[in-house]
């Protein structure tokens, strides 16, 4: 395998990553949402908290993790690219 | 004043701006004490920071077709985020979300998830493969991929709907708070609206909205939370609201015990006289609805949402204007962090808004009282002249009761400083920040269909030839006319059957979404699917919409349709997404492989190193 291709699966592997975390963030946890409303976080019901501010905080850790992932990914491969690029 | 370029000293240049606006503040507040009307208050504010836009509109005036175009590929990371937020919040988004909150409660919230969630899909599907490929519009990446000006075309066309279909609720959404801010007739502030945002992108292009969208990006997040932490601390809800709210969240549940969620009747509404538009309490805020049925009309809601956010071209192509692939994918995760700040906001301020009416206890409080005595109270009469709120004593016990008070949901935005007792240099600073929030979005989405049209459409297709000069020429006529075709249904008042903002992602996400993803994860994808896709997508989308929402189906089809699945006229992206999905894949499966030539094309994609795809001119 080429190191392009084996490049292109880690990417792909990666992709697959998070998009689950991404769908579990967005789509699972609220199939349960009058469930999770029975707990509570900060004093918050969990559902209205995970919806007005947990899900959204959860996305913003999601990409700068993601970003940071790839980067590594990138120089493992020799696909970095230089800051003067 | 500064050494070096400009690019090394943004941080500077914009940290030197902030200071400026915030000494701008203190001086309107100086005013403000000082016996200045609340009018001029406004007046001044909006002037102010308009006249600031124009000057950078201005200072980044360029005759380069790449910084036109994609503003010389140089916006870094962090600026890039800050670009992009304001170019995503709307006015609607400004206005408009703390109101949905405020009455929609659990469910609304859905396009709070909707609304972020849609950047992992940019950051994972998108943006660096688009910034790789060097391209100048979504078109354009979709046109070379494939290769041919019909699917070239096609893609223009979607995009096209899906703008303007956005467009015009913002120059509207301008036109209002101008109208408002500085006095004038709707007609007329639909205009200095479309003025403003024209000094703003026509010079400059690109480079020009980039660097206004970060001065309005300032502007707008200064003025949403100034009032959330202060009218936090002044009901009790305390310094910072995000994280301690619970109680008061816990309290609000009690008080809809208390009063009763009731549904009040179409038939009794009517009777009452209440003006369209505004809307009452009948849901629980945190509680969620029981049942499937509620929690896929939740789920479809974000999915459509997030879907449409990873197809809409005007955020697409602000990750164009970064350094490197790198920068690409950084500055998603900035953008989302710049628009976290906002939209975890919104929620709090629905919540103290909520609690400063409802709760008997709070000075701010109205249901329970006497109707007299709420009518007498000076905000109330205020905002009951402009018809933004309404009293309607259904039961005649003279008492208000939560279902018997009525408000546009732009007000919980609006008036919620003034209620709970902040000086107007506040109301003041929101305009502002609603002007600002409107602006920025409505530039990005005048410069995207223009872009398209220019560059797509006249020079590839019609003349290739065209020199540098005259594209760019062209590039102005059309932005000046796309802004002018919007003011001028803005004007008309016609965006109301326009509908609503959401069928632009739902339009997007029919068409775009899966030729773009496809274009990059699968190399089979071929021409004829595509153009057979975004066919297939866009007009089964748009018959659905025809088919499900009512002012079309009356006519169309002759009556109301229960809509098939819970999938409803916000939804109809679930239709049109997967209609794309399938005939573009068979499609593809059917006809011949791309060539080696494209094949390659899409490996190069697909790295972050070497020569972009299409050059730095082209």
């Amino acid at each position: 395998m080429s190191n392009k291709d084996a490049y292109w699966n880690k990417t792909k592997n990666h992709m697959i990553v998070t998009l689950v975390l991404w769908a579990f963030f967005s789509l699972v946890i609220f199939m349960f949402g009058s469930e999770l409303n029975t707990m509570s976080f900060l004093g918050y019901p969990l559902a209205y908290y995970m919806t007005a501010q947990g899900s959204l905080l959860a996305f913003v850790i999601i990409l700068f993790w993601t970003a940071n992932k790839q980067e590594k990914i990138d120089e493992e491969h020799g696909f970095s690219e230089r800051e003067d690029d | 004043m500064f050494k070096g370029d400009f690019i090394q000293n943004l941080p500077k240049i914009y940290g030197t701006y902030t200071g400026g606006f915030l000494v701008f503040i203190i001086l309107m507040a100086l005013a403000e004490q000082a016996g200045v009307s609340a009018k001029n208050i406004g007046v001044m504010f909006v002037a102010f920071t308009v006249l600031i836009y124009a000057l950078i509109g201005y200072l980044s005036r360029t005759i380069q077709v790449d910084a036109y175009y994609v503003a010389g590929r140089q916006v870094p990371t962090v600026f890039n985020g800050m670009a992009t937020a304001a170019d995503w919040m709307s006015g609607a988004s400004f206005v408009a979300l703390a109101g949905g909150v405020y009455f929609g409660g659990y469910t609304y919230m859905a396009f709070l998830v909707g609304w972020t969630g849609g950047y992992v899909l940019v950051a994972t599907l998108m943006a660096p493969y688009l910034r790789k490929f060097g391209c100048y519009t979504v078109p354009d990446f979709i046109g070379t991929r494939y290769g041919g000006n019909l699917v070239r075309a096609c893609a223009v066309f979607v995009l096209f709907i899906a703008s303007f279909t956005y467009v015009t609720a913002q120059i509207n959404a301008t036109g209002t708070i101008a109208s408002r801010a500085l006095g004038i007739k709707f007609e007329y502030g639909v205009w200095v609206g479309l003025i403003s945002i024209l000094i703003c992108s026509m010079l400059g292009g690109m480079r020009a909205v980039t660097w206004t969208q970060v001065a309005q990006y300032i502007v707008l997040i200064i003025a949403y939370l100034i009032p959330v932490f202060w009218i936090s601390s002044n009901v009790g809800g305390g310094i910072f609201p995000h994280l301690m709210l619970g109680d008061e969240v816990a309290r609000l549940g009690e008080l809809e015990q208390q009063f009763g969620l009731v549904k009040n009747s179409a038939a009794d509404m009517k009777a009452a006289g209440v003006p369209g538009g505004l809307k009452y309490i009948s849901g629980s805020h945190s509680g969620v609805p029981e049942g499937g049925m509620a929690v896929w009309k939740y789920l479809s809601l974000a999915i459509c949402m997030m879907v449409g956010t990873a197809s809409l071209p005007h955020i697409l192509m602000r990750y164009f204007t970064t350094p490197t692939v790198r920068a690409a994918r950084k500055s998603v995760a900035w953008s989302l962090f710049f628009i976290f700040l906002l939209y975890s906001s919104a929620p709090m301020l629905a919540t103290l808004s909520k609690l400063a009416l409802m709760d008997p206890n709070l000075p701010t409080g109205i249901i329970g009282k006497s109707i007299s005595e709420v009518q007498s109270i000076e905000w109330v009469q205020r905002w009951s002249e402009v018809k933004q709120v309404f009293i309607a004593d259904f039961n005649g016990d003279g008492i208000l009761q939560l279902n018997e008070w009525f408000m546009r949901g732009d007000v919980v935005v609006l008036a919620t400083p003034e209620v709970a007792g902040l000086p107007f240099v506040i109301s003041g600073l929101v305009f502002a920040g609603g002007m600002a929030a409107a602006m920025s979005t409505a530039d990005g989405l005048v410069l995207a269909i223009s872009n398209a049209l220019s560059h797509d459409i006249y020079y590839k297709i019609i003349n290739p030839k065209a020199e540098t000069a005259k594209r760019l020429l062209v590039a102005r006529v059309l932005l000046v006319l796309i802004g002018a075709a919007g003011a001028y249904i803005a004007s008309f008042r016609l965006t109301s059957i326009l509908g609503s903002v959401a069928w632009a992602f739902d339009f997007a996400m029919s068409g775009l979404f899966f030729p773009l993803v496809l274009g990059v994860w699968w190399k089979r994808a071929t021409r004829e699917g595509a153009i057979a896709g975004i066919i297939a997508g866009i007009v089964s989308g748009t018959v659905y919409l025809t088919w499900v929402f009512p002012k079309f189906s009356v006519p169309l089809w002759g009556g109301v349709n229960t809509p098939f699945l819970g999938i409803d006229h916000l939804r109809f992206g679930l239709i049109g997404a997967p209609i794309c999905l399938v005939v573009m894949v068979v499609v593809s499966l059917m006809t011949k492989e791309p060539s080696p030539a494209t094949q390659k094309l899409v490996d190069d994609t697909r790295i972050p190193t070497g020569k972009a795809i299409l050059g730095k001119q082209h």
